[in-house]
């Protein structure tokens, strides 16, 4: 962390230049970084930009209860979304489910929610975990809650666009089918990434440091953007900047 | 329209049998909880709980209580508390069968059993484990449109669905406001279980502004009354969740013995906390 800004600070405003010119930005449940980040982008498009918070009551106009999220996305009216990952590969397969053996594994997370249908159908899916390590960044995922690619013939306009951690900002190539590291955040270095990555991925001989969020952004985060995420997640507005 | 379609809480938790297909909407938006502990307490086994599309405290209370062989679920949380440790420990322990979904196939299953159809096909899907541990799902060719393939599921049509609703008539209707997959959940159900703060003397179908947001009487089966019915989850905008109650019970509930006492003191706990 700086003095100037807190690390949430810092992915809230990554993740805000990643969303710019999407039309609509859908936010899932437990997001508050990518929440706050969506609302922010909102912001810097002057009206533009159209957010649903899922959890809200003030920046969620669904009528149709939870299948009308994922009937958006099946047409198409989801530009961006956010998934995690127990674990994530360097194929971009994610794991909400566990790791071991299924269905009796070693650890067991809360399931897939609605990975396994949105990752294939939002165009600009997000990929965010704070915790870049080797337990997380691994080689292959125990179990596939939702695929990085899929086979030529599979209905699939959407899929992985970037990767954001603690420590750096990964996009993901679909020709390829390979992570490349686009930035290292400030205090962190390559090698450090390299250290913690169970997986192979491609970067340029120097990568750039990603850019600290300027004053104007700094202060909508922490003015309007605060406000508006703590009807959401109250805990987490509360213990901002710690 | 029956009065008699207004019940005890006893008598309403009585209607679902064991080994029945059981669907119980997402904390969100509105669980039975004062219902499932009626259920504990008759010692409810066997039962397929279909978590539409998530569940939290329910869900893991009943298996807990040993009370569920099958979970069909997109997710099972409690949310900021962290893991539902009888539910992992469970699942680790091989007692309970688990069939992993994804929200919207929970959802899609509804929908072709409110439609009265046998299957409904659902995008995504194709490729993942969550498909590949699902021997009861399946993937044809869209048949206008050959070499497209696409997942096919079989209709849900639940035994009984079982929520808890800020307000019902004496008419047997229940406004559910903007949560939807009630009204979903309670169509696709043989059988619909509701229990509500509190019972109006108005006919809620007869205020235009609100019949709307309406489970019609015609899907419900039994309502009973049930004040802090979805403790200690929360209610909409009428009470939050009770944190003190949820961080005492996961706790408790790292161990057996310490389920079995929160669960024995359960009544106690929630008239202090009503």
């Amino acid at each position: 962390m700086s003095e100037e800004y807190s690390q949430s600070e810092l992915l809230i405003a990554v993740i805000a230049r990643l969303l710019v010119g999407s039309q609509h930005v859908a936010v899932g449940a437990s997001s508050p970084i990518p929440g706050s980040a969506a609302l922010l982008a909102r912001q810097l498009s002057n009206g533009a930009m159209r957010v649903s918070v899922l959890g809200s009551r003030r920046n969620n106009f669904f009528t149709n209860g939870g299948v009308e999220l994922f009937d958006l996305a099946a047409q198409g009216r989801i530009d961006a979304f956010f998934l995690g990952g127990g674990q994530i590969d360097g194929q971009g397969n994610i794991n909400l489910v566990g790791t071991g053996p299924y269905p009796r594994t070693d650890v067991r997370w809360p399931g897939s929610f609605g990975s396994a249908y949105l990752y294939f159908l939002v165009p600009k899916v997000i990929l965010f975990r704070e915790e870049h390590t080797r337990r997380v960044m691994v080689p292959k995922v125990d179990f596939v809650s939702s695929p990085g690619v899929s086979a030529p013939g599979v209905y699939r306009p959407g899929g992985p666009y970037a990767l954001l951690t603690s420590l750096g900002l990964f996009s993901f190539d679909k020709s390829t089918q390979r992570f490349r590291l686009d930035s290292v955040h400030p205090g962190h270095s390559v090698e450090e990434i390299l250290d913690n990555t169970g997986f192979d991925f491609d970067r340029s001989q120097k990568v750039p440091m990603t850019p600290a969020p300027d004053q104007h952004v700094l202060d909508l985060i922490r003015g309007p953007i605060r406000g508006e995420i703590a009807e959401t997640y109250p805990r987490f507005a509360a213990s901002w900047g710690e | 329209m029956p009065e008699s379609s207004l019940t005890s809480l006893e008598a309403l938790a009585a209607i679902v049998p064991d080994d029945a297909l059981l669907a119980v909407p997402k904390d969100s938006s509105g669980v039975a909880m004062a219902a499932t502990r009626e259920l504990v307490r008759r010692g409810i086994r066997g039962l397929h709980l279909i978590c539409v599309p998530t569940s939290g405290l329910q869900a893991e209370i009943l298996i807990g209580a040993d009370a569920v062989r099958t979970i069909e679920t997109s997710a099972v949380t409690l949310g900021e508390f962290g893991p539902a440790p009888r539910f992992v420990e469970a699942l680790r322990d091989g007692l309970l069968r688990i069939l992993d979904s994804t929200c919207p196939a929970v959802y899609a299953g509804l929908q072709a059993g409110q439609k009265g159809l046998p299957f409904i096909p659902l995008r995504g899907l194709i490729g993942t484990d969550v498909l590949g541990n699902r021997p009861d799902w399946k993937v044809i060719d869209n048949p206008f449109a050959p070499g497209d393939p696409i997942a096919v599921l079989p209709a849900i049509r639940p035994d009984v669905a079982l929520f808890h609703a800020t307000l019902a008539d004496r008419y047997g209707n229940v406004f559910i406001g903007r949560e939807r997959e009630l009204l979903l959940m309670s169509q696709a159900a043989r059988r619909t279980l509701v229990t509500v703060e509190e019972i109006t003397d108005a006919n809620l179908l007869e205020d235009d502004a609100r019949a709307g947001a309406v489970l019609p009487a015609i899907y419900v089966t039994r309502i009973a009354v049930a004040k802090y019915g979805a403790w200690p989850l929360g209610l909409l905008d009428r009470y939050p969740i009770d944190e003190t109650a949820l961080a005492r019970y996961v706790s408790m509930a790292r161990t057996r013995e310490g389920f079995a006492s929160f669960v024995a003191d359960w009544p106690d706990q929630q008239r202090a906390a009503a």
